[in-house]
């Protein structure tokens, strides 16, 4: 693997009015690394990844994507960089005018080097691989379930191939079965592709399933970082308490 | 691992390698595709194990490259076969979406039916409207008090400014240019009547009529429209409060009972700038026009003008609330039922003024 890590935070604080989200907080993903970043409800794990995405500027310290800044450097710089990133927002956050298909569509046209027979194939087989119907895509976002917005969003997240993949809990809100699958489809396509995924989860199974490393977020800052078996032992109330009596199943 | 992808023919074999990323490809795509648009001629072996890495995009255009089917010699690692046979699954005509034709009488059949839709959802509205009225009525305490005067505030208040500058700008404009033909005719002094009438009867009305449209109007329709989008509508009715009396019935009594008051003010105002300009350029002292005002325009005038105001902010409220009620949860839908509102609102009231015209066409006009 190339030499620059992924994703580099270094010393990143954020506050908002008077409340400290992060404090100080360091992480490194190095490439092919599926990262599983834990943390209670509300302790900031959407925020960091605004930040990872550029979409919100820390307070203080620097965030480095694929070893260069997000927040300085060129225009056409930070296009090029965006467009190895996928981001599954928590709210799918589809364009609510466009239909499903136009929607996966979108960042496919934005390229302006594809033609339309070309992106249509492309389109069914995110819908495919997503396990939406080929008719789904004549839908509105506001015509799905919750679930679907989830794999929608997913679809839209897989279009450009990108190389680093972020989740924020891509498997809330789908049943067991829909979960699993979704386990194996970025398993096997981080094979394929070597992709790095970053993802929020509350769920154990996809965590268990999926995730190589683990990140906790507690305290407003990281406070374990490795391989999963390593993360589950440290002693820390909230690592204990999420792991729980799960800890030696997972194991 | 992140060798741009290559193509070459090796002893009758085309070989492919590098990574085949839709990344990787962009910077040279016409290049790639113009090569393999040469080998698919003849070709019929493929060498696809040297390949890093292979993604779906690129596995489409070997795919259609091979015009939809396996070549008959393919060397390819396991991994990647994976991703070509995902391609492969798909339907090989996969037909575009329908493309609607244009036909004007269908259009304007719809544009019909849409008017017609709206008019009975506006009668609806006005329906609910009043059985809300009458149940307020029996039961004094549900009355949305504090959102009513939000609104009373909102729509109110806060246009004063705005209606009080544009008021006065058009005084202004009115009483000079009559000035100018007035002082040709030695007739001075008719600038009194003809300020007086106009402006307290028809264009202080109309003035903020259309300012509100604008200001409030689409500010009604764009909040429902989006606690329509986001299903605070919903939310509400689950917590079991009316939306009709908690969210539409505070606008449209708001802008009612606000609408004359922003027009008494407007009219004023715009007076007082007919009266500047009057001053400046005929030498028509104010102590003169404003003792001369009530000879000159009957009070009924100043009715029929906060009438209009009354209707008017009625009307606008109405459409607004209508429009609103009617978005669709996309962000298109709320764009246009905004515009529609504003439009429709507008366009409702030089209607309505019209008729106001014809039927007070006998009320307080003086006799020469
Ligand atoms: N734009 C903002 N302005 C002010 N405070 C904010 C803003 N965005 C987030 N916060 C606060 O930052 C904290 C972290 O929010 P965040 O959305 O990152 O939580 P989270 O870890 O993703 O939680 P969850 O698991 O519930 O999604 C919360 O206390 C929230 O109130
Ligand atoms: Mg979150």
């Amino acid at each position: 693997m190339s030499g620059a890590p992924v994703i580099e935070l270094d010393s990143v604080s954020t506050v908002f009015g008077k409340t400290c989200v992060h404090r100080d907080l360091n992480l490194r993903v190095e490439a092919g690394q599926i990262v599983g970043l834990l943390g209670g409800s509300g302790s900031g794990k959407t925020t960091l990844l605004r930040e990872m995405l550029g979409l919100l500027r820390p307070t203080s310290g620097q965030v480095r994507l694929f070893g260069s800044d997000l927040n300085s450097g060129d225009v056409a710089e930070q296009r090029a960089i965006r467009r190895r990133l996928g981001m599954l927002f928590q709210h799918g956050a589809l364009f609510s005018a466009l239909s499903v298909f136009d929607n996966i569509a979108f960042p496919l046209r934005e390229l302006r080097c594809l033609d339309e027979d070309w992106i249509r194939r492309l389109v069914h087989l995110k819908l495919a691989m997503v396990e939406l119907e080929p008719a789904h895509g004549d839908l509105m976002p506001a015509e799905l379930s919750g679930g679907m917005v989830k794999r929608v969003a997913l679809a839209r997240a897989l279009s450009l191939e990108p190389e680093l993949l972020l989740l924020d809990e891509p498997t809330a809100g789908l049943d067991p079965d829909r979960s699993q699958n979704f386990v194996d489809l970025v398993g096997s396509l981080q094979q394929a592709l070597g992709l790095t995924v970053v993802m929020v989860t509350h769920d154990l199974s996809t965590l268990a399933g999926l995730a190589t490393h683990v990140a906790v977020l507690a305290d407003q800052h990281i406070i374990a970082f490795g391989p999963k078996h390593e993360v589950m032992t440290v002693d820390h109330p909230f690592v204990t308490g999420f792991f729980g009596a799960d800890r030696r199943k997972l194991l | 691992m992140n060798e741009p992808p290559r193509l070459q023919i090796e002893s009758g074999k085309i070989v492919l390698s590098g990574a085949w990323t839709l990344a990787a490809m962009l910077p040279e795509l016409t290049a790639l595709r113009t090569q393999l648009a040469e080998c698919r001629a003849g070709a019929t072996a493929w060498d696809l194990s040297r390949l890093s890495r292979i993604d779906s995009a690129a596995a489409v255009l070997l795919w259609r490259t091979w015009g939809g089917t396996w070549p008959a010699h393919l060397d390819v690692a396991p991994l990647h076969r994976e991703v070509l046979s995902r391609v492969a699954e798909l339907p090989d005509e996969i037909p575009a979406a329908a493309v609607q034709r244009f036909q004007l009488v269908e259009y304007f059949g719809r544009l019909t039916l849409r008017a017609l839709a709206n008019l009975q959802g506006m009668v609806a509205l006005f329906g609910q409207l009043i059985l809300d009225l009458s149940y307020l009525a029996r039961h004094p305490s549900d009355l949305p008090r504090k959102e009513l005067f939000a609104n009373i505030y909102k729509a109110g208040a806060q246009a004063l400014p705005v209606t009080a500058l544009v008021g006065f700008l058009i005084g202004i404009t009115i009483s000079y240019l009559s000035a100018l033909q007035l002082k040709g005719f030695g007739a001075d002094i008719f600038i009194v009547n003809i300020l007086g009438i106009s402006i307290i009867r028809e264009l202080g009305p109309v003035l903020v009529a259309v300012l509100v449209a604008g200001r409030s109007g689409s500010a009604m329709t764009a909040q429902i429209g989006v606690m329509r989008v986001t299903e605070e509508i919903d939310a509400l009715s689950t917590i079991g409060v009316s939306r009709s009396i908690r969210v539409v019935l505070p606008k449209i009594v708001g802008l009612t009972i606000a609408m004359p008051l922003v027009v008494l003010w407007t009219s004023a105002v715009a007076l007082l700038g007919g009266m500047v300009a009057a001053m400046l350029q005929l030498d028509l002292s104010l102590i003169y026009f404003i003792e001369n005002l009530p000879r000159a325009v009957p009070v009924s005038n100043l009715y029929i003008g906060l009438g209009k105001g009354f209707v008017f902010g009625f009307v606008i409220a109405l459409v607004a609330c209508h429009f609103g009620l009617k978005v669709k949860p996309n962000t298109e839908s709320l764009s246009a039922n905004t515009t529609r509102a504003v439009v429709t609102a507008i366009t409702s009231v030089i209607l309505v003024d019209a008729i106001f015209a014809i039927f007070t066409r006998h009320i307080g006009v003086p006799g020469l």
